[in-house]
């Protein structure tokens, strides 16, 4: 296992972490740009923009793009997020340098108004989908409403409403702006031949015309508060809520990992067994997602609509608890096994390290080992666990619940 | 041609196989994968959804529930409890012919792992205060399909195209959920948690001969017994509608196809990669590239032992289904044609790669094992079906599909309107 880097003139970073031993080989361009650099008036752009990068180039239509990748038999997709849209192919390593001669290409996208206007509908659907499957629509409008006015409270998807009233101009507008080379890095893991990664990036994209993109960094503390949301058509009642955690470069990001494992994973967590278990909850779990300088603890209840109001009274009761009495010991050792175990067995495959690599990357220009992840874990103590939730309370959320529930006293 | 002997010459895929069948017809199928630090299990039990009895839809997947709450010498947190401790990654589900548990660790804790999924298979208490709470939580996952429409559809699609017990959902019916007695449950897993037809596929740094003495020990002398085959009714209506409150309209589309150990199982599932597999598909090309109907588009091959179906999807804006359901369904009757030469390369390339990516993951060998162990009594290398797909020529294909042309649909919609079936 082997890293390197280095970064073209136009300043597009090519990083890899080169495993001779692997049988494939995985690729992905990491943009730095998702909801958060958007504006009211491109609201889902970076998303819809991820859809028409696959549309075609001056010199591929929209099907040499389908089947030159089905040609490869690569394994390959993309998504957006809130702070980044990443283009990703896993390939058998003969298939290195075509492959990114594919993604650089496409990369490049001719954003043409026919295409545009096909995929609109498409992505209007994807969003119907979402909305015919509770609690779609709640999760976003938690999110707004924690980060009140902060880019993280803007949604990846948008509306079709403003999805539909997009114009193309906008879009080539952001994609000029967003997909700049010094905004994107190339990432490799598996099976890599680095010096005939940095050719073939040099000669797909060494001609990129360089320029400066920049993203605002506000702090956020996020807003408490709770809302019901009235939902005739679904069957089960649905909690969504936030509460603010370390961010992506705090040192108290692996701490904070293991505290949502302790407290929410899908098994053997305290909210299991409180919820989970019993069947007072069909799920019940706590994930801590660390973004570019703010974080975020999010927790998940579905549940009879009858049992509710009770088991949202839990939830707070098992996050009071471990506010005043830390996790103990044997919890953390727990907590520790799974998720280091979780880390060595996602990183077998190149594909799933590809993910972490570039992850690293692009939030903190580092490159850690799987060995450097799993001794950061592995130091965690009760006591840093405690200064997290002291820092950070469960606790303090922005809460929305919505299903058929009509009424329900907020938990106090 | 010999896509597959030059590149596996290339790559010196090794791949080392062991299987052992106790005297109580327990097999134990193994792939030893000494790059990997990881190893992995799949235990398929006998015991799915088909043998569930009348009016006791669900009393599989309660069993199934009831057998994490305590066996041997821990109770429910003790077992979940020890199994993090050892950083097992496990799932457990119920299909229509198997209870499966399985799991992954760092290849060290493996053995201690089987050693108490060994407890729930023979030692389990299935204490009487906890089965109100395991109820619950199936009639939670039972009422949680309510509110995931596509879900939905595919289940009503395949428990309509199936003759009965084979289409069944695995949640059951709330009916027998709420009735069944622990008894009951104790009786299921008397009769059908069994060694005779269970298959334990163990893949990725394994020491064989010491599995293989492991389980001989923990397992040898676990007696079986022969419970009744269920009884195959014939399937329903095949063409319905059921009214919901959505935006969307959800489309579901079955026909028949050969099973997974029938001499044309490549061609039957060539024919379907050719529909649905990639994005320069023909479904994928033609209902979400050329005409935006939908985000999700796709047909799956589906097999049991002894019958097999393509299941397709669609889901759509209620005012765009019809159009939808005309252009899939044209894109199934068109496949009648045959295929081209350039369809069939990029097949090849497909299944070529998710083999050999298939080798990354001990998971992902421990369950194919045990389910090609299932089907044929076997287990092929990458070699021998790396071959198989090489074989593969349009005209082959082509001459399944005339013999099979996709035809005689199973269509199930869901949504605010019924669709017209164009003949």
């Amino acid at each position: 296992m082997q890293f390197q880097h280095t970064t073209l003139a136009n300043g597009l970073a090519v990083i890899a972490e080169c495993d001779d031993d692997a049988y494939s080989t995985a690729l992905g361009f990491f943009v730095q740009t998702g909801a958060r650099d958007e504006t009211d008036a491109v609201a889902g752009v970076s998303h819809f923009l991820e859809h028409m990068v696959f549309k075609g180039t001056p010199t591929r239509s929209a099907d040499d793009v389908n089947r030159e990748f089905d040609e490869m038999g690569a394994d390959y997709n993309a998504f957006t997020s809130e702070e980044s849209t990443v283009y990703h192919a896993a390939v058998l390593p003969e298939f290195q340098t075509r492959t990114v001669e594919l993604l650089a290409d496409i990369l490049r996208p001719s954003l043409r108004q026919e295409d545009f206007d096909t995929e609109k509908k498409v992505i209007i659907e994807e969003i119907r989908m979402y909305d015919d499957q509770p609690p779609f629509g709640a999760d976003d409008q938690c999110r707004a409403a924690f980060f009140k006015g902060h880019p993280l409270g803007r949604s990846v998807l948008g509306t079709a409403t403003t999805v539909g009233a997009l114009p193309v101009e906008e879009m080539r507008r952001y994609f000029q702006e967003r997909y700049c080379p010094s905004n994107i890095t190339l990432v490799g893991a598996g099976r890599i031949d680095f010096s005939r990664l940095v050719d073939a990036a040099e000669r797909a994209c060494g001609g990129w015309t360089p320029s400066q993109s920049t993203r605002t960094l506000p702090g956020s503390s996020g807003q408490e508060g709770f809302q019901l949301l009235h939902k005739e058509s679904a069957t089960q009642e649905y909690l969504i809520e936030m509460a603010a955690a370390p961010s992506a470069t705090d040192p108290d990001r692996y701490a904070a990992k293991l505290l949502s494992t302790i407290v929410g994973d899908d098994s053997g967590s305290r909210l299991y067994w409180e919820l989970v278990d019993p069947g007072r909850a069909e799920h019940a779990v706590l994930h801590y997602y660390g973004y570019h300088g703010a974080g975020a603890f999010f927790t998940f209840l579905s549940c009879d609509p009858d049992q509710a109001e009770e088991n949202v009274k839990s939830v707070l009761q098992v996050y009071r608890r471990v506010e005043s009495d830390g996790v103990s010991e044997a919890e953390l050792d727990q907590a520790k096994s799974k998720v280091q175990s979780r880390l060595v067995l996602g990183s077998e495959r190149p594909r799933g390290r590809l993910f972490v690599v570039g992850s690293h990357w692009t939030y903190r220009r580092e490159y850690r080992s799987v060995r450097d992840d799993l001794d950061a874990l592995c130091a965690v103590t009760t006591e840093d666990i405690r200064r997290v939730l002291k820092r950070h309370p469960l606790s303090r959320t922005m809460s929305y619940l919505v299903g058929p529930l009509k009424s329900m006293q907020t938990p106090a | 041609m010999a896509l597959y002997s030059r590149f596996l010459a290339e790559v010196d895929l090794k791949q080392t196989f062991y299987s052992h069948t106790f005297t109580n017809g327990l097999t134990l199928v193994g792939e030893a994968m000494p790059a990997l630090e990881s190893a992995a299990f799949t235990l398929l039990i006998p015991a799915g959804c088909a043998f569930d009895p009348a009016k006791r839809g669900g009393l599989s997947t309660l069993t199934c529930e009831m057998s994490l709450r305590g066996s041997g010498e821990r109770d429910s947190r003790k077992f979940v409890e020890d199994l993090e401790n050892l950083g097992l990654q496990r799932s457990e589900s119920v299909s229509v012919a198997h209870t499966a548990f399985s799991g992954a660790t760092l290849a060290a804790n493996l053995p201690a792992a089987l050693g108490i999924y060994v407890d729930l298979l023979r030692r389990p208490h299935f204490p009487a205060e906890q089965l109100d709470s395991g109820r619950m939580v199936a009639i939670q996952e039972l009422r949680s399909i309510e509110d995931d429409p596509a879900h939905k559809v595919m289940l009503e699609l395949r428990r309509r195209h199936y003759p009965d017990p084979w289409g069944r959902p695995s949640e059951g019916e709330m009916e027998g959920l709420e009735t069944i007695s622990i008894n009951e449950v104790q009786d299921f897993h008397r009769r059908y948690y069994r060694p005779n037809g269970a298959i334990l596929g163990v893949a990725g740094k394994i020491d064989w001969p010491r599995i293989r003495d492991l389980v001989g020990d923990l397992l040898g002398d676990w007696p079986g017994s022969i419970p009744p085959e269920p009884m195959t009714v014939a399937a329903g209506a095949k063409i319905e509608h059921l009214a919901h409150e959505s935006n969307q309209t959800q489309i579901g589309i079955a026909f028949e196809s050969v099973p997974f150990r029938h001499p044309d199982y490549f061609q039957a599932t060539g024919a379907v990669g050719v529909l649905s597999g990639g994005m320069s598909s023909r479904l994928f090309t033609e209902v979400r590239e050329k005409r935006g109907l939908c985000y999700s588009v796709y047909a799956s091959y589906h097999t049991l032992k002894d019958r097999a179906s393509v299941l397709c999807y669609a889901g759509t804006s209620a005012d765009r289904a019809q159009e939808t359901l005309d252009v899939t369904l044209g894109e199934l009757r068109r496949l009648a044609l045959g295929i081209e030469p350039h369809e069939l390369d990029r097949l090849k390339a497909r299944v070529k790669t998710a083999l050999i990516m298939q080798q990354e993951s001990s998971s992902s060998r421990s369950g194919s094992i045990a389910r090609e162990w299932h089907h044929l009594g076997r287990v092929r290398t990458v070699e021998e079906i790396g071959r198989k797909v090489d074989e593969l020529s349009c005209d082959s294909i082509n001459r399944y599909i005339a013999a099979h042309p996709p035809g005689d649909f199973t269509v199930v919609t869901l949504g605010p309107q019924p669709l017209q079936i164009a003949a």
